[in-house]
């Protein structure tokens, strides 16, 4: 064990502590006055954390040369195309926060709190180690770094009850997952005898016994309450609704990339040599998340409801890929990820540019009627994001659903993918009752705000990527998505 | 022409002009999607003068590697060409059909009809199959904005039902293609047009292509979201939703359906023949009773929409000539007729048919075209509806006589309809005063009629020249579908045919006489 070799690796992971720390002793003394130096900083840090995983991200990465810490971490291509992803949405997310937190919406005199830009470092932190944790002991302490961060997120609006309801519901919730998680790798390690990644896969070959199978089947059932896949998602409308606005943009991109990147690397990885074993439980989550989510979406009022249930919805898709099983299947799930996290930042985004002359934002569809007079850019923007997410071309989000059918539809799983396929046409029904609500209903709420520069940057940034310009950006995209996906199956 | 690429052209300048109107105020807007939608006409005709007539069968071919999953790549056959024309001829119409009528939100209705126009010229000349299905599913968001935004009092359920309908087809249409395109390894749509899927898997892509193209052209019983989008829908939407976008679904028949799964096509002939039978006589009984002048004229859009089918799955070349001739013309004459309610919905705000009587009087010109295009639309010899109906019933007598048999009592009943509904609004008395004071059409709507006007006697006298282009085409289709054809039921006498058929190209009058033997055979049995 060479740790000399080892800390090159985390380098990025490295800095960010240091960083988060540093900026933990800002924080206590300079208090909330320094908070929006302490985000600048932040940002720049995941920027500079991003950059460094650049060139193994472009060349490529994987083999023992990735392995750190005696095979605790495996840091290849697979890792860092999700901790590109992760990085990405966590400078999204420190980017729309200050002006949220400024505002009289969030019922607090002192505008944001030091501590936002400092947990969302460490979340940034937590989903690093688990996207590229190789043993199930830094997978639970990647994920309970994440959820610990992300449990005092939801809640950072001491006095709003919402917030405080959000908080506590998903550390209950969150709590119970990580409980079931760990009971599943409790099984899986007296079945087996090891706890990395290696040593589960070589102990699980062969007839697998009931005993075993418990385990796979906690396993999968704590990372389904991290992604908030059917069954296990019902705390994500309630915590999506209660957080305040930019938290929840977070949730609803770097948590979900890491829980499923997460996820991918422990079915294949762990459970490779078992396809049988879990196929049918992802599939039926896939369809379930997919069905419940476009059914649960199309009674919302809140706007904020609703694109959780979206999100529930698309986490369906993205579990197709999955249940292929395949390296197609799994790059597909990275160019849905990706697809995923510019189309959810933009329509929250949005959603944040939506208030009125105090700040007060708008969260019901009453408040969108006729937008598109109002504030044409925004509601234009909405409309990308809303028909993307429906999968309807020439936008980007297409190109997502596209490359998880293609990639089912080659598998030969021809009747899973045709109802999947139709179901989704379900979810068409609400995100075009978004466009419906902004631009055939005659304007009542009026959307007067001003909103900040770094607001539009993002919006007109996702806008673009979305936009049918988006499909320039495929061929490196899936160019990246394949290397990753091929370095998650060398161990198969 | 060699090295421009007047496909990406075409396509260019109304996406520039869409762009330019979502910025430009009302009045700029209006005459940049006119300047643009002329522009493209003109690159029409400049692509129709160029397009070789007997040369190689793809033309004007384009390719470049810009996405990861399919590639870029265009071309035209003398179909496509054709459908082409009729898009961007009825293009500057429905621009100049909104001039007035539209007054809210100009800059984004101009900017939704030009990109419109972008999706059409994009899906008939796209040769990559999912480059085909982009164009043809991304219609849908202009279409959607067009309905509810600038449409009627019931917009919003028509809007849905339009969206979710069309939505619903094509996904399963999309399945399909993945399937397609992992079996033979492209993408390429004519590699795919002569590929031989096993007949086994044919009858399942069949089904979920005619899933979608069902829903588009529109056949019964998933006929009911059109009238509803019609009527909802502002005038120029109808023009291009008759015009052009129930094209789409007969286009898809003739380039997708019918080459790539010859067998499972003749298959499911009965099933065609069996909807297509309902349509005609149901849709037309239901137009005969309606009171508003827009629906009328949609359910006789599904009634001759039907001549169509069954034209395409006669499997032969007159079926197939006949089809894409009713096609073009029912492209013009029902766009032509939907202005011709639209110009008098702008004067009184009304489609209600008893509003309405004795135009005739006060709006002599108006009638007059008004006449034109109602004989165009029953099948008068000498326009151009005659043509396409005359040819796609001849084709279908072929193949099965019962079925032309009750397909022709839908020309019947055609001229019952259309007549009904002309004596009731331009002739009899003036029973309504506010109508008998409206102005006869104006020097734009002169404009907007006139060249239809020409148009639908061009094709009813000298077909010739739309024909000509498709030709070659529809003979390589027909020699597809010659192994899978249905023997039909129509015992044709060998007769003394003389040398070439009256207006046939040299290969054309071999390909002819080669099925009159086949029927001779036939006929010694």
């Amino acid at each position: 064990m060479d740790f000399a070799a080892s800390f090159p690796l985390v380098l990025p992971e490295l800095m960010l502590t240091g960083v988060g720390l540093a900026l933990l002793l800002v924080a206590a003394w300079g208090g909330d006055k320094a908070a929006r130096q302490i985000a600048i900083v932040a940002a720049a840090a995941l920027f500079a954390a991003g950059l460094l995983i650049v060139p193994g991200l472009h060349f490529g990465v994987d083999g023992p040369a990735t392995l750190a810490f005696g095979g605790l971490l495996k840091i290849d291509s697979y890792a860092l195309f999700a901790k590109a992803l992760i990085y990405l949405s966590a400078i999204a997310a420190l980017m729309i926060a200050p002006s949220f937190f400024a505002s009289p919406a969030a019922g607090t005199e002192r505008g944001m709190r030091a501590e936002y830009p400092v947990l969302v470092l460490f979340a940034a932190v937590g989903m690093s180690l688990m996207v590229s944790a190789n043993d199930f002991m830094s997978l639970y302490l990647g994920l309970e770094l994440n959820s610990l961060s992300a449990y005092v997120l939801a809640a950072i609006l001491r006095r709003d009850t919402r917030s405080g309801e959000a908080g506590l519901k998903y550390f209950v919730l969150g709590a119970l997952a990580s409980g079931i998680l760990l009971y599943g790798m409790s099984l899986l390690y007296g079945f087996t005898g090891g706890t990395s990644f290696e040593a589960v896969r070589a102990g699980l070959t062969g007839e697998m016994g009931t005993g075993a199978l418990f385990g796979v089947i906690f396993v999968l059932s704590g990372l389904a309450f991290k992604i908030s896949a059917v069954p296990f998602h019902m705390w994500t409308p309630d915590v999506y609704e209660g957080a305040p606005t930019p938290v929840t943009a977070f949730f609803a991109t770097a948590p979900k990339v890491a829980a499923v990147g997460l996820t991918a690397r422990v079915v294949f990885e762990v459970f490779g040599g078992q396809v049988a074993a879990w196929q049918q439980i992802v599939m039926f989550m896939a369809l379930a998340s997919i069905v419940f989510g476009a059914l649960g979406a199309i009674g919302q009022e809140n706007l904020k409801r609703l694109l959780a249930y979206s999100s529930i919805n698309n986490i369906g898709f993205i579990l197709l890929g999955l249940a292929v099983a395949n390296a197609d299947g799994a790059s597909a799930m990275l160019v849905y990820l990706f697809i995923y996290v510019a189309m959810s930042i933009g329509c929250f985004v949005a959603l944040l540019m939506l208030r009125d002359e105090e700040g007060n934002l708008y969260e019901t569809f009453t408040d969108i009627r006729g937008l598109s007079v109002t504030k044409p850019a925004i509601a234009w923007a909405l409309l990308v994001f809303m028909f993307s997410l429906a999968g309807i071309p020439p936008l980007l989000g297409f190109y997502a659903k596209f490359v998880i059918f293609q990639a089912t539809i080659e598998a030969g799983l021809v009747a899973f993918g045709a109802i999947a396929i139709a179901a989704s046409v379900i979810g068409a029904f609400y995100y075009i009752k978004f466009v419906k609500v902004m631009f055939f209903d005659e304007p009542v709420g009026v959307v007067t705000g001003k909103s900040e520069t770094s607001h539009w940057v993002l919006l007109g940034l996702t806008a673009l990527i979305i936009s049918p310009l988006g499909y320039l950006l495929t061929p490196s995209l899936t160019d990246l998505a394949d290397k990753a996906a091929a370095s998650l199956f060398l161990a198969v | 022409m060699e090295g421009l690429p007047i496909l990406s052209l075409m396509m260019c300048v109304p996406l520039a002009g869409a762009a330019l109107c979502l910025f430009a105020g009302a009045a700029a807007a209006r005459w940049i999607a006119l300047g643009a939608t002329l522009v493209t006409f003109v690159l029409g005709i400049a692509l129709w003068a160029n397009y070789d007539i007997g040369g190689p069968q793809w033309q004007f071919t384009e390719e470049a590697n810009l996405f990861a999953a399919f590639s870029y790549k265009l071309g035209i056959d003398g179909i496509a060409l054709m459908l082409i024309m009729l898009s961007v001829f009825l293009m500057p119409v429905c621009i100049l059909a909104s001039w007035e009528s539209v007054t809210k939100r100009v800059g984004e209705y101009m900017a939704a009809f030009l990109f419109m126009e972008v999706l059409m010229i994009g899906t008939f000349a796209a040769q990559d199959l999912f480059l085909f299905y982009v164009f043809f599913e991304a219609g849908l968001i202009p279409m959607y904005l067009i309905i509810g935004v600038w449409g009627g009092d019931n917009r919003i359920y028509a809007s849905y039902k339009f969206f979710l309908y069309t939505l619903l087809g094509s996904v399963l249409m999309l399945i399909a293609m993945f399937w397609m395109v992992a079996e033979a390894g492209t993408s390429d749509i004519p590699t795919l047009m002569e590929y031989g899927f096993p007949a086994q898997a044919q009858t399942w892509l069949w089904l979920a292509f005619f899933a979608s193209f069902a829903v588009k052209v529109p056949m019964w019983p998933l006929h009911t979201w059109l009238p509803d989008a019609h009527v909802q829908a502002p005038t120029a939407g109808s023009v291009i939703l008759a015009g052009v976008l129930l094209k789409l679904g007969g286009y898809g028949f003739i380039r997708f359906s019918l080459p790539m799964f010859p067998e499972a096509s003749a298959q499911f002939a009965w099933l065609v023949f069996a909807l297509s039978m309902v349509a005609v006589v149901y849709t037309s009984l239901v137009a005969l009773v309606q009171a508003d002048m827009k629906k009328l004229i949609a359910y006789s859009s599904v009634a001759h929409m039907a001549i169509v089918t069954v034209g395409l799955f006669a499997f032969n070349v007159q079926g197939l000539e006949g089809a894409m001739i009713v096609m073009l013309s029912h492209g013009l004459v029902s766009g032509a007729l939907f202005l011709c309610v639209g110009v008098i919905y702008d004067r009184l705000h009304t489609r209600e048919i008893a509003r309405y009587g004795g135009l005739a009087i006060n709006m002599p010109y108006y009638a007059l075209f008004f006449l034109l295009f109602t004989m165009a639309s029953i099948g008068l010899p000498g326009t151009s509806g005659f043509v396409g109906e005359f040819l796609s019933l001849a084709g279908i007598y072929q193949t099965s006589s019962l079925v032309a048999l009750i397909c022709t009592t839908g020309i019947i009943l055609g001229a019952a309809y259309m007549l009904y509904l002309y004596r009731r609004v331009a002739f009899g008395g003036q029973t309504n005063e506010d109508a008998a004071a409206m102005p006869d059409i104006s020097a734009r709507e002169w404009v907007m009629m006139a060249p239809i006007a020409a148009a639908v006697l061009w094709m009813g006298v000298y077909p010739e020249s739309f024909l000509a282009p498709m030709r070659k085409d529809i003979a390589t289709l027909d020699a597809r579908l010659a192994a899978a054809a249905p023997a039909g039921d129509a015992r044709l006498a060998p007769g003394t045919p003389r040398d070439k058929a009256a207006n046939a190209l040299e290969h054309h009058g071999s390909e002819h006489e080669g099925m009159e033997h086949e029927g001779a055979k036939e006929g010694a049995h």
